[in-house]
């Protein structure tokens, strides 16, 4: 029995799946596929009804779920087919992929080549071990987006949130519209999370408590959340005794990080790096995997769906160049590595090192007029500012390329500027 | 002379200057902290007459999904907020909508429409 082939295969349909589609079709591939778990496109997007989308990208202000559409339109348009309600069981490295869904029970598929584009999913109490009872009312903010943006369900009316994340933020100011009470946003760093303009917005608006080197550090209640007990936490994050307070609320809601999701990655034998928890990628966004690519979240935890469009851009052209046969296999040619206040640097690895490429980081520290230095070269960037919640991106081009010939590896450091 | 202080965070760019604006008797004299004309533009604005584009849902029958997310248009007097979301918490429409439709012309008088932000097609919901 010959087995369904397709060009292009992209695992996820949110915006980085989306995006690599039409990039794959733009770039030659006949026949594009995405496979995608829910029963319509747009992932995470759709739930996200707040503006701030596609600023950079659309240079307009959009919605989640307006920026979904534009990109729904597209892949619509150029005929690039959808597999929804369909959820994706296993791949292996010879590119099939093995599948199941209510219509044609298990399936099997062959792809030219595979985009990996599953996203991330929500870290939850049992990563952050929060001790106390384990009663109804705990969310993550992203499952307490859905259920009030999508299903019409309001989770909680006096509410505690851990967490300064974008989402966290978010739901802060969708529960205060929807009529309920923030208590406080507690935040275990001495600094926030989330976006300038979200702490402003959905807190300060609303006159909502921001309690920074603040953890919760119990959960009380049988049935259902009665309130939480928040301590304030010395440099090296443990509660100090006495600090502990009560406060009197029906839910919890977790923003407490984003975790990319590679159940089928690591399955499929695809190299992670244990720090971005996402694949180990060169700069065609091919993984350690021959013909197995990956963009968005499921790389590497993005602050702005832009960012994630314009990467998946990169890997949906990568895909349908190796789909044709037109990406062919090289040697490692160098390696990127975080040094000095820098906590990873995506892509790790380069083959070609030329033409442009630009390079995503995130430091570990806050840091006021930075230079970014590449280690032992005179190649350097100057910025005003760095923030562990703002991906840093650095474009090396052709000159500094010259300017690296002969390293093995370019060690990028993140330091205060002197001059 | 009593004065009173109030900090925001400017969202022009994501510096994000901590700006202060300093009141007497409800009436800005003062402001600091910002480090550019947009900032200091954007600051006076907020010290005086804040505005916000609202996004929220309304409900539908009819569509896959229960509720349908809209914006406004354009940004309404931050005041209005909750007035606003009072009076879209009574609204139902019925599928199928286009993103873009106009669902409320001029909310409660502040001349700004809220419109759909999603196109969803007319479809029997699967329990």
């Amino acid at each position: 029995m010959s087995m369904e082939y397709v060009d292009v295969a992209v695992i996820g349909g949110g915006p980085a799946g989306m995006a690599a589609a039409v990039a794959a079709k733009e770039n030659g591939a006949e026949r594009v596929m995405i496979i995608e778990r829910d029963r319509g496109l747009g992932g995470i997007l759709q739930q996200c009804i707040h503006p701030g989308f596609g600023l950079h990208y659309f240079k307009e202000e959009l919605t989640g779920p307006e920026y979904a559409e534009r990109f729904i339109r597209k892949v619509e348009e150029l005929g690039i087919e959808t597999k929804l309600d369909t959820m994706v069981l296993d791949i292996d490295k010879s590119r099939k992929i093995h599948y199941v869904n209510p219509e044609e029970g298990v399936g099997y598929l062959e792809a030219g080549a595979v985009v990996l584009a599953m996203g991330c999913r929500e870290r939850t109490r049992g990563a952050i071990n929060i001790p106390g009872t384990r009663p109804a009312g705990i969310f993550t903010a992203g499952t307490a987006q859905r259920l009030i943006n999508m299903d019409g369900l309001i989770p909680g009316r006096k509410l505690v949130i851990l967490g300064s994340g974008d989402v966290g933020l978010i739901m802060a100011r969708r529960f205060t519209l929807e009529g309920a009470e923030v208590k406080a946003v507690v935040e275990i760093m001495p600094y926030p999370n989330g976006l300038a303009r979200n702490i402003m917005q959905c807190l300060i608006d609303f006159d909502i408590p921001l309690l920074l080197s603040h953890t919760v550090t119990r959960i009380f209640g049988k049935e259902r959340v009665e309130g939480v007990e928040i301590s304030q936490v010395d440099e090296n994050f443990n509660p100090i005794p006495g600090t502990e307070e009560y406060i009197e609320c029906d839910t919890l809601l977790l923003s407490v990080g984003l975790i990319p999701e590679n159940e089928l990655s690591e399955k499929a034998g695809v190299e992670l790096d244990p720090v971005t928890n996402g694949p180990v990628v060169d700069e065609f966004r091919q993984t350690s995997l021959e013909g197995i690519f990956a963009a968005g979240n499921v790389l590497q935890v993005h602050d702005l769906v832009d960012d994630v469009s314009k990467e998946a851009e990169i890997t949906g052209r990568s895909a349908a160049l190796y789909a044709k046969g037109e990406l062919r296999a090289r040697e490692i040619l160098m390696k990127a590595i975080p040094g000095e206040n820098v906590r990873y640097v995506v892509p790790q690895i380069l083959r070609r090192g030329d033409g442009h490429v630009e390079f995503f980081m995130r430091v570990t520290k806050p840091m006021e007029r930075v230079k970014l230095v590449i280690r032992n070269s005179d190649v350097s960037f100057k910025r005003l500012f760095a923030r562990p919640g703002e991906m840093m991106k650095v474009k090396l081009r052709e000159s500094h390329f010259k300017r690296l010939k002969g390293k093995k590896e370019i060690i990028f450091d993140i330091v205060e500027d002197d001059d | 002379m009593m004065t009173e202080e109030k900090e925001i965070i400017c969202i022009g760019c994501p510096i994000g200057c901590k700006v202060v604006g300093i009141f007497n008797a409800q009436k800005l004299i003062d402001i600091k902290g910002y480090q550019c004309e947009r900032g200091r533009e954007y600051a006076i604005k907020e010290f005086t007459n804040p505005v916000r584009v609202l996004s929220t849902t309304v409900r539908i029958e009819g569509a896959m999904v229960p509720l349908l997310p809209v914006k406004t248009t354009g940004p309404i007097p931050k005041k209005m907020l909750f007035r606003c979301m009072k009076f879209l918490a009574q609204v139902v429409v019925y599928a199928p909508v286009k993103m873009g439709d106009v669902i409320v012309k001029d909310i409660l008088g502040t001349g700004v429409d809220v419109v759909a932000t999603r196109t969803l097609e007319r479809m029997e919901r699967k329990i």
